[in-house]
């Protein structure tokens, strides 16, 4: 199956395109450096992203704590991450990168705060 | 009165204020005050919680608060000083003086050695590019919803109509999308993007959100909320094509229309304004042109990445430190900065050559895309620099760098031209 991907290691933008079947890659063309080929190799048989958003504070209504993903997850993980975070709820105090979910749906990633609340920092 | 005194008073907390306040100190200022309107350091980057920030600072791909908080925490470390909930009202850069009004001091009068400014920029409205229509409940700035999403827990809509495809609109239709609304299409007037490649990818292709080149909002409906818009395709001279346009149903528009540096305080105080930036004009040490005000950051010209404000705004706060303790060297010349074939605006403005021996940054954005293209600075009749680039793109910041000694001629040209 041919899919065509515009890489973005760098503002160059190319349309790289991969063949292949499921995770293995049988042809890159449209590349022009070895990082693209990487790139592109890697989004054709496992697209990840890293996944932000806010989870809710303890006791609080009129604020939100940023969170991120410790490393990226599956592409099509996203939405069911994002389920999973919905009902979470982040302590108060909390500090910047303390563990908010612990290995997310099974992707190895922690979901962390991005910034402290009700600390001095 | 409340009456304070400081080496360097930095008015503006965001990445800007940070970078400059920290840079003065580490150049030998010693009492810095940042000034900040808002009740927390960080400025914008407080909602922008999404990655791909510091890619090029930090080779690491960190979120707004993970970024700014690198900031607030070395600021905190070398002792600057801020004062929040503070809204400056005058900067008189003669006196050195700035009038602020502070929830917790009142009116207070800062005396200082020199003043930087880093206000930043704000959006561009529905207003600004004048759509027809209703004017009912539902019409947002892409950063106006962010902000209510990401910090205050309000969601905006459901069913949403993006115009404009800058990065601020990209990025809240993935966020939209994340939160469970429905992001119908995003209408751009250009026939190309105006944001980040990357973007377009991460925050469109990958939840399947139409982006319509060369598309526009021709009308607004609604009575009390939005219902709708509608969207035609525009001719090769941005006019709207009439017979083609239909109506998209949604309850929500966001738009991500472009930025406008916030230049009040700046008008007032008599400071030069580059008529195409809307920025202060400055030179490379991001001197304006009153001699104790320097200027960094998106109230100068507006930056795709945070990256190269910290680092232009580290050039604003060592010049600001120097200059008041009486060390920035004296200017022998002035050579002025010219656009030449396909540049829209060059920032520095000018570049005042000095006993010392420097390298300056000149940034610039083109005014079209093009390819296989040389970046090339002429002055006095030579090629000061020269670089081949792939492609240039309106969305993206290009610069050349030149060393001042080099800098024989009156004026130097900066030029877009095609490989041959």
């Amino acid at each position: 199956m041919k899919k065509e991907i515009i890489c973005t290691v760098c503002p160059r933008g190319c349309h790289i395109t991969v063949d292949g079947e499921g995770e293995t890659v049988t042809s890159v063309t449209g590349n022009s450096c070895q990082r693209g080929f990487t790139y592109a190799s890697a989004e054709f048989a496992h697209p990840v992203r890293i996944l932000t958003t806010t989870v809710r504070l303890a006791g609080r209504t009129d604020t939100l704590l940023p969170v991120r993903s410790s490393r990226p997850v599956p592409k099509e993980k996203l939405f069911a991450c994002m389920e999973v975070i919905r009902s979470a709820e982040a302590p108060v105090p909390v500090r910047q990168h303390d563990v908010i979910i612990e290995n997310i749906l099974g992707t190895g990633a922690d979901i962390i705060a991005s910034a402290s609340f009700g600390t001095d920092d | 009165m409340y009456e304070l005194s400081c080496d360097v008073a930095v008015i503006g907390g965001g990445p800007a204020g940070l970078a400059a306040a920290i840079s003065a100190r580490e150049n030998g200022a010693e009492n810095v005050l940042i000034i900040e309107r808002d009740n927390a350091l960080g400025g914008i980057l407080q909602q922008c919680i999404h990655p791909g920030f510091g890619l090029t600072r930090f080779h690491e791909e960190l979120t707004g608060p993970e970024y700014f908080g690198r900031f607030v925490a070395r600021a905190k470390e070398l002792g600057v000083r801020s004062m929040l909930s503070s809204m400056v009202l005058e900067v008189n850069p003669e006196a050195k003086q700035i009038l602020a009004t502070s929830s917790e001091y009142g009116l207070t009068r800062v005396q200082a050695g020199s003043i930087v400014l880093s206000m930043g920029c704000r959006e561009k409205t529905r207003a600004s590019i004048m759509v027809p229509g209703t004017r009912p409940a539902g019409l947002y700035t892409a950063g106006a919803a962010q902000r209510l999403v990401n910090r205050q827990n309000i969601m905006v809509g459901k069913r949403i109509v993006i115009l404009g495809s800058g990065d601020i609109g990209m990025i809240m239709a993935r966020r939209m999308t994340l939160e469970g609304a429905k992001v119908v299409m995003v209408v751009e007037l250009m026939d190309y993007l105006a944001g980040l490649t990357r973007n377009r990818v991460q925050c469109l292709d990958d939840f399947g959100i139409p982006l319509k080149l060369s598309h526009t909002i021709t009308r607004i409906e609604g009575d009390r909320r939005v219902t709708g818009v509608y969207v035609a395709p525009v001719d090769e001279n941005k006019k709207p094509i009439a017979e083609k346009e239909e109506f998209v149903a949604c309850d929500t528009v966001l738009f991500s229309v472009g930025l406008m540096p916030e230049n009040e305080l700046t008008r007032k105080g008599g400071i030069e304004i580059n008529r195409i930036t809307n920025g202060p004009c400055v030179d490379q040490h991001m001197q304006t042109s009153a001699p104790a005000v320097f200027a960094c950051g998106n109230v100068v010209h507006v930056n795709d990445l945070v990256d190269n404000v910290s680092r232009e705004s580290e050039k604003a706060g060592r010049a600001a430190a120097l200059y008041a303790l009486g060390k920035l060297p004296k200017a022998n010349r002035t050579v002025t900065c010219m656009t030449g074939n396909n540049v829209r605006y060059l920032c520095p403005q000018c570049i005042h050559v000095t006993d010392e021996a420097e390298t300056a940054e000149i940034y610039f954005r083109v005014l079209a895309p093009q390819e296989h293209v040389r970046l090339r600075a002429c002055c006095g009749g030579k090629v000061v620099y020269e670089h081949a680039e792939f492609r240039v793109n309106p969305g993206e910041m290009n610069h050349v760098t030149v060393k001042t000694a080099d800098l024989t001629g009156e004026e130097l040209t900066v030029e877009v031209i095609k490989e041959d």
